[in-house]
């Protein structure tokens, strides 16, 4: 009897393992599996290559610098985006007019397709007809005037600005969320005490928000170190390698190259790298917090 | 703890009645599926009986022809009782994925289209995922193929001795032919004085200073889509060094620091250095390049006999006309050309000879005619020319020079490919020089032909 409801509760869970098992194991086994072959992704037959999959991308310059590309676009996305959602949800956190049609509107970038924002940022950018060249021009500023995406001084940190601009509202809201979590007594507390603001900011709020900060810090970081669709619709194949993501390198390996065993071993590398400099910064902010 | 005692007799009961009722459910439910499942099995065998309609699936990635396909789909389905289903999936990156997914899947339809290199077609080949067509194609001394520009039949077919190993064969029907070519914008060319497009890269490099003076944006091309520079690139190396040579590089046995090619290479730097290509060229994806020659912005554009329709689309007052690349070197300039697309026929298709006879149909010269009229695409269907625009007719005088990497005989390393066309792209920014940029290319040749020799 006994046995016989220990069978039926296994069958219960056992559509949510099989969703399991052929959703996520059986594709995270296959991509090892495939890391180890040459395979054409078309072909019936792939050969096993061993390690030299991975062998090869420890050598591979434009793979490292496709990581550094978006380690530079994260490193945007974390001071400029957070810095800049940080403020404004310091700002919508006190009762200010209008704060609810402010939200709305911060709010509004990345519920927009990532296609539709690089176009039109693509517009804006454009080196012949684009907006901010002729606002430069108008101003006078002509020395300001360049081809923004085909430039390689330029590039990437336009399309990290643009990231950035996309992604803000994000860590606005989920920053708002957290500062209205303090309570506010203790900001009245503070204030009786002879707290000036930035004693309030840098003893209360900091410390309290810590856990949020790690949070936005982590997505932060997973979104931007994966943003590809922004950079094909903003400068096509890329200009030069100067604009590569890992991503990026791992589809042109995929498909242009038809390398199916190359890129799942980069899907892996990447992997572990996001892995990590994930772990790297839980261990950061636990350290933090214990300060 | 009697409330505890209480509570768990009341678990174990609502479990046992539970229990109880699962067991009775499970009798009913599998009674009934049993049941149905022979009334099903049943209906199967009438239906078979009573020969059901024939439905051809089609995969395409043709936004502009989606209307007119539907459109035959069901022409056909009035003459023949033959139900066609076409299944539109864009854009074309996306597409060739759904395509190279279904094929592991073994899930292809019936009739699709492949967008890849050579070695990726020869690679479905392989796998059994396309029919063989050259019996059909040939039959009646060869009645169906001859319907065909030679063109677009060689993209679609392997010869003898392939380095793929395909077995010799046409493996596609192709539905139009294109090639791609410069056009120059007559009203700005009259602006600027210049009476008549330029034959030599002498004449060209020379027109740049005077359309710099007018404002005018020189040539725009799709160069941020990077096979389009690769095609530019590889006209001129036709015309530098001639066919024969092209071919031995791609075998190794030309090496891309030879002087001939670094003229290729130094072919962009002096187009940069004129202040001819348009801001931004490197970029530039081709539905902008497009836009900009359609509005008038620019003078020249490199672009495909698709641009037709676009053009006609975006502004149908432009005047322009269409001329080979300017000459600058001693042998004949070969310009891509070829199959545009083409459907093949799924060799496990359960309606492969229904597949088969519906895409003669559809190649046959009145629907090309349809096809071409509709969609403004040079139709492959070579017995139809007469009914083309004028433009049209100027691109369809080309194919003769046309060739395409899809019907040479060897094929560059996809690696190889990419360090070509990025490193062209360097030039035109003036990061790289063209010896330099010969000298990484011609590295990137030697370890994949070592890589390859293990």
């Amino acid at each position: 009897m006994k046995a016989k409801s220990i069978l039926i509760n296994y069958l219960f869970v056992l559509p949510a393992v099989l969703i399991f098992g052929i959703f996520y194991i059986y594709p995270f086994l296959k991509v090892f599996q495939l890391s180890l072959m040459e395979w054409d992704g078309i072909l019936p037959t792939m050969q096993f290559v061993g390690i030299s999959n991975f062998k090869e991308i420890m050598t591979d310059k434009i793979w490292w610098d496709s990581m550094w590309h978006a380690g530079y676009i994260t490193l945007i996305a974390l001071t400029f985006q957070n810095g800049l959602a940080l403020l404004l949800a310091l700002a919508c956190d006190r009762e200010i007019k209008y704060g609810n049609i402010f939200r709305v509107i911060f709010f509004i970038p990345p519920i927009l397709s990532e296609v539709v924002v690089g176009l039109i940022w693509q517009w804006i950018l454009d080196g012949n007809y684009g907006i901010l060249n002729n606002a430069f021009n108008a101003m006078g500023m002509h020395s300001l005037v360049r081809n923004w995406l085909s430039d390689p001084k330029t590039a990437l940190t336009c399309i990290a600005v643009v990231h950035s601009w996309k992604g803000f509202g994000w860590g606005f809201i989920i920053l708002l969320a957290g500062l209205q979590t303090i309570p506010k007594q203790l900001y009245e507390a503070a204030k009786v005490d002879g707290a000036d603001s930035w004693q309030v900011f840098t003893k209360i709020t900091i410390p309290l928000m810590i856990p949020v900060f790690s949070m936005v810090i982590i997505l932060t970081i997973l979104g931007s170190m994966q943003v590809f669709v922004l950079i094909i619709s903003m400068v096509g194949q890329g200009l030069v390698h100067h604009t590569d993501v890992p991503v990026l390198r791992i589809l042109a390996s995929m498909t242009g190259s038809s390398r199916f065993g190359y890129a799942c071993a980069q899907g892996i590398i990447f992997g572990l790298v996001l892995i990590i400099i994930s772990f790297t910064q839980k261990k950061l902010s636990e350290r933090i917090k214990q300060a | 703890m009697r409330g505890k005692n209480e509570r768990m007799q009341a678990g174990m009961n609502m479990k046992k009645s539970f229990l109880k009722c699962f067991k009775s459910n499970f009798y009913f439910l599998f009674s009934i599926f049993v049941i149905s499942t022979f009334l099903t099995a049943g209906c199967g065998g009438n239906s078979e009986i009573s020969k059901p309609a024939v439905t051809i699936s089609v995969w395409h990635w043709m936004t502009d022809r989606d209307n007119a396909f539907n459109e035959l789909a069901k022409r056909y389905e009035e003459k023949t009782g033959i139900k066609v289903k076409f299944e539109l999936y864009a854009p074309s990156d996306s597409y060739t994925q759904k395509v190279r997914a279904a094929a592991q899947a073994g899930t292809l339809p019936d009739i699709f289209g492949i967008l890849a290199e050579k070695r990726d077609f020869a690679s479905f080949v392989i796998a059994g995922h396309v029919a063989n067509l050259s019996p059909d194609m040939e039959k009646d001394a060869g009645l169906w193929k001859n319907d065909f520009f030679s063109r677009a039949i060689a993209v679609n077919e392997f010869l003898p001795d392939n380095e793929f190993r395909v077995t010799p064969g046409i493996y596609g029907v192709p539905l139009d032919v294109m090639n791609i070519q410069m056009l120059y914008n007559k009203d700005l060319l009259k602006q600027a004085g210049i009476k008549k497009p330029p034959k030599t890269l002498e004449e060209f490099l020379a027109m740049g200073e005077k359309l710099k003076a007018l404002g005018i944006q020189g040539l725009v091309s799709g160069w941020g889509e990077v096979w389009m520079i690769d095609c530019f690139a590889s006209n001129y190396a036709f015309n530098i060094m001639g066919e024969e040579k092209v071919m031995r590089t791609i075998k190794g046995e030309v090496p891309y620091t030879d002087a001939d090619w670094i003229k290729v290479f130094g072919l962009f730097k002096e187009l940069n250095d004129s202040g001819l290509l348009a801001n931004g060229i490197v970029t530039m994806v081709n539905k902008t390049a497009e836009q900009l020659f359609a509005n008038s912005k620019a003078a020249f554009a490199f672009n495909g006999s698709w641009c037709v329709n676009v053009y006609a689309g975006m502004n149908p007052n432009l005047s322009y006309g269409a001329m080979f690349p300017p000459n600058y070197g001693e042998f004949p300039m070969k310009i891509w050309g070829g199959a545009g697309s083409s459907l093949l026929v799924n060799d496990r298709s359960l309606v492969k000879k229904e597949a088969i006879d519906f895409l003669r149909w559809l190649s046959s010269a009145e629907q090309q005619a349809y096809l071409s009229e509709v969609t403004k695409n040079l139709p492959a269907n070579k017995n139809c020319l007469t009914k083309i625009s004028p433009i049209l007719s100027d691109f369809s005088q080309a194919m003769e020079a046309t060739t395409h990497p899809n019907i040479w005989p060897v094929h560059e390393f996809p690696q190889v490919i990419e360090a070509f066309d990025k490193s062209i792209q360097s030039i035109i920014i003036g990061e790289k020089t063209p010896q330099r940029v010969a000298e990484e290319v011609q590295k990137i040749k030697e370890r994949e032909l070592q890589k390859r020799a293990r």
